[in-house]
């Protein structure tokens, strides 16, 4: 299948080249905009090298906001969204890889009817069901708070559902082994269970992070409160004035900043998420 | 160590599905018993009752003078070696061989003293601080079996642990496997689908067919005297030839075959039985076509087809034997070597 002409070779760069510009341009030229005045981007030639406006809008956006548009300073929003990116990866994860545990080791009574009753939700995302949901998080008390920013969010079954195929996907015999040496199902889960599922883990965090990171209907129907904004919905608020030329400069600010925690997360994980997609240690 | 005691145990799945129908068997302290039966047979099923891992469904499980029927596998002081190794892939070579001994508590020094001593035996010390993943297929048994040393248990449990091995390798583990025992001299039970291995590896073989026992006895006795149809087909290779009593009475046999008990109608015959030259004691002649001649080095298959009849055959000589396929062959087969057979019950009946 491996062929090695050059023809071939080329022609394989230039689709990949062409693919890269594609999706970098438009990060490029939000980059670009953010560096000059807030007039440059509108004025019909747009730039294609950075301005000298950088420091003051990043310092500006970073450090007080742009009030006038009612959005409050990046780093707070940056704050808020990692919060909720981190709360809601980290709790499907944990609570996901229970429940995918319970299902896959346990005999008990109406098991397979406790796993499809997960497995449904999967039909019924946040977005369908988003008005009774909002009403339980209201009721509860949970508006403006970061309770009510992640918990709707984390129960989904996606993860169970992973976790749960990986699981079945692991040799019997290991807990079978791990019984005769004497430990019991939630030292088997701790000492043996979690270390194989690691690079699961990993590449379910990256994936979940990010789903985190983007979210933004929801964000905006229970926070009304200025300190709970998230980076999305801030970007959104910089945008939505009918009444005023829109400062592209500090709208691409923030979106550059806010592209820069994911990108992180893709860049410090990215060995064991190809892993975890990949191969298995098994 | 400790004797095993099995005393009616049986094991029924959901939906009647029955896979021991009732098994009696005293292993005695010290013994190497080897359970063995194809697939199916529910050999595996009783190993790993024995091990905890199955539920008993009926019947009475004694390691020692323990009733062990309702003890997790932790508790029965056993140790067990998998088929496929079942090594945690995660941990060091030392960390698989020490989780056992951690979890029951064991002193650092303790355990470290153990796994020393154990991995010294199976010669794997220079693999301790790698991982499973890093080892080779022999390598991984030896982990293997050396998780299961280290615990010092009244009783291993081997299920079909070389059966992931390629031949050569196979031979060479299952002559480690029987040293190692006949210096621990801890009671062992060992599960198999290989007859080859069954035989030389046993103090004591267990022949299993549809969940019950066929024959238990020594491997030369079962060689010997298979007790069933069904014994003799499994155990040796090439598989005991069945020839009709008539076939044989009406071709020049009738005298020599009288004395078998009258519900005997079916003669098996082991393939080195037959030979190609007649011997000193009565003895009775077949003669056959060869159809198909297979050198095996030492030995030689002759695929013969009994003359006047359909019944494939197999004889087993030693060497090369100048015949030709095609050729009309005379075998003889010793008066002792006759093994009767009763076709509807499928027992030996003298």
């Amino acid at each position: 299948m491996v062929e090695n002409r050059p023809f071939l070779n080329i022609l394989t760069h230039l689709v990949l080249i062409l693919g890269v510009l594609v999706v970098a341009f438009p990060v490029y030229v939000a980059f670009i905009a953010s560096t000059h005045e807030p007039g440059a981007f509108v004025r019909g030639v747009m730039p294609l090298l950075p301005g000298e406006n950088m420091w003051a809008t990043y310092s500006q956006m970073l450090g007080s906001g742009w009030q006038v548009a009612g959005a409050p300073p990046v780093w707070l929003m940056l704050a808020n969204s990692t919060i909720m990116a981190l709360t809601i990866a980290i709790g499907k994860i944990a609570i996901s890889i229970l429940s995918a545990f319970a299902i896959v080791y346990f005999r008990f009574p109406f098991r397979m009817l406790a796993f499809w009753i997960i497995f449904i939700t999967l039909m019924l995302p946040v977005e369908v069901r988003i008005i009774p949901t909002y009403a339980v998080v209201a009721d509860l008390g949970m508006l403006n708070s970061y309770a009510g920013l992640t918990l709707p969010l984390i129960a989904s079954a996606t993860a169970t559902f992973l976790f749960r195929q990986f699981f079945m996907t692991v040799p019997e015999e290991l807990m079978e082994a791990s019984r005769v040496d004497g430990a019991g199902p939630m030292k088997f889960f701790k000492d043996i269970l979690l270390p194989v599922s690691i690079t699961n883990i990993a590449a379910l965090f990256v994936i979940m992070f990010i789903y985190g990171w983007v979210q933004y209907l929801w964000p905006l129907l229970v926070t009304t409160d200025e300190d709970f904004y998230t980076i999305v919905l801030g970007i959104k608020r910089l945008m939505a004035s009918s009444d005023r030329v829109p400062a592209w400069n500090l709208i691409m600010a923030t979106v550059t900043l806010a592209m820069v925690p994911p990108v992180l997360v893709v860049l410090l994980m990215q060995k064991l998420f190809v892993k975890g997609l990949t191969e298995t240690e098994k | 160590m400790a004797s095993i005691t099995l005393e009616g145990l049986k094991k029924t799945y959901s939906g009647d599905v029955q896979a021991v129908k009732g098994i009696d068997l005293a292993i005695e302290d010290g013994e190497f018993v080897v359970l063995v039966g194809p697939s199916g047979c529910g050999k595996s099923t009783l190993l790993r009752m024995v091990a905890g891992l199955e539920t008993i469904t009926d019947g009475t499980l004694k390691i020692g003078d323990r009733v062990v029927n309702n003890l997790e596998p932790a508790e029965r002081d056993i140790a067990m070696v998998f088929q496929n190794y079942a090594l945690y892939p995660h941990m060091t070579v030392y960390n698989n061989l020490a989780y056992g001994l951690k979890n029951r508590g064991f002193k650092k020094a303790a355990i470290e003293e153990r796994v020393r001593k154990a991995a010294k035996m199976l010669e794997i010390e220079e693999y301790l601080s790698r991982k499973p993943r890093n080892l080779s297929g022999g390598q991984r048994q030896r982990v293997a079996m050396g998780r299961a040393l280290v615990r010092e248990p009244a009783a291993f449990l081997f299920d079909e642990p070389l059966s992931n091995l390629d031949a050569k390798l196979r031979v060479q583990m299952r002559v480690e496997i029987k040293q190692l025992q006949r210096r621990l001299k801890t009671t062992s039970l060992y599960v198999t689908h290989d007859q080859l291995e069954a035989m030389t590896l046993g103090d004591r073989l267990v022949v299993l067919n549809g969940g019950r026992i066929e024959q238990v006895g020594t491997p030369m006795e079962i060689y010997a005297r298979p007790a069933s149809m069904f014994v003799a087909g499994f155990i040796g290779s090439p598989a005991m030839n069945m020839v009709p009593i008539e076939y044989l009475s009406s071709h020049g046999a009738g005298e020599l075959l009288a004395d078998l008990p009258a519900r005997t109608d079916i003669i098996g015959i082991r393939p080195d039985d037959m030979r190609l030259t007649p011997p000193a004691t009565p003895h009775l002649v077949v003669e056959s076509t060869l159809e198909l001649y297979e050198a095996a080095g030492a030995e030689s298959h002759l695929y013969v087809r009994l003359s006047e009849s359909d019944q494939p055959t197999v004889i087993r000589v030693s060497g090369q034997p100048p015949v030709k396929e095609g050729e009309t062959l005379r075998f003889y087969v010793a008066r002792e070597a006759l093994h009767p057979f009763n076709g509807d019950t499928g027992k030996r009946t003298g």
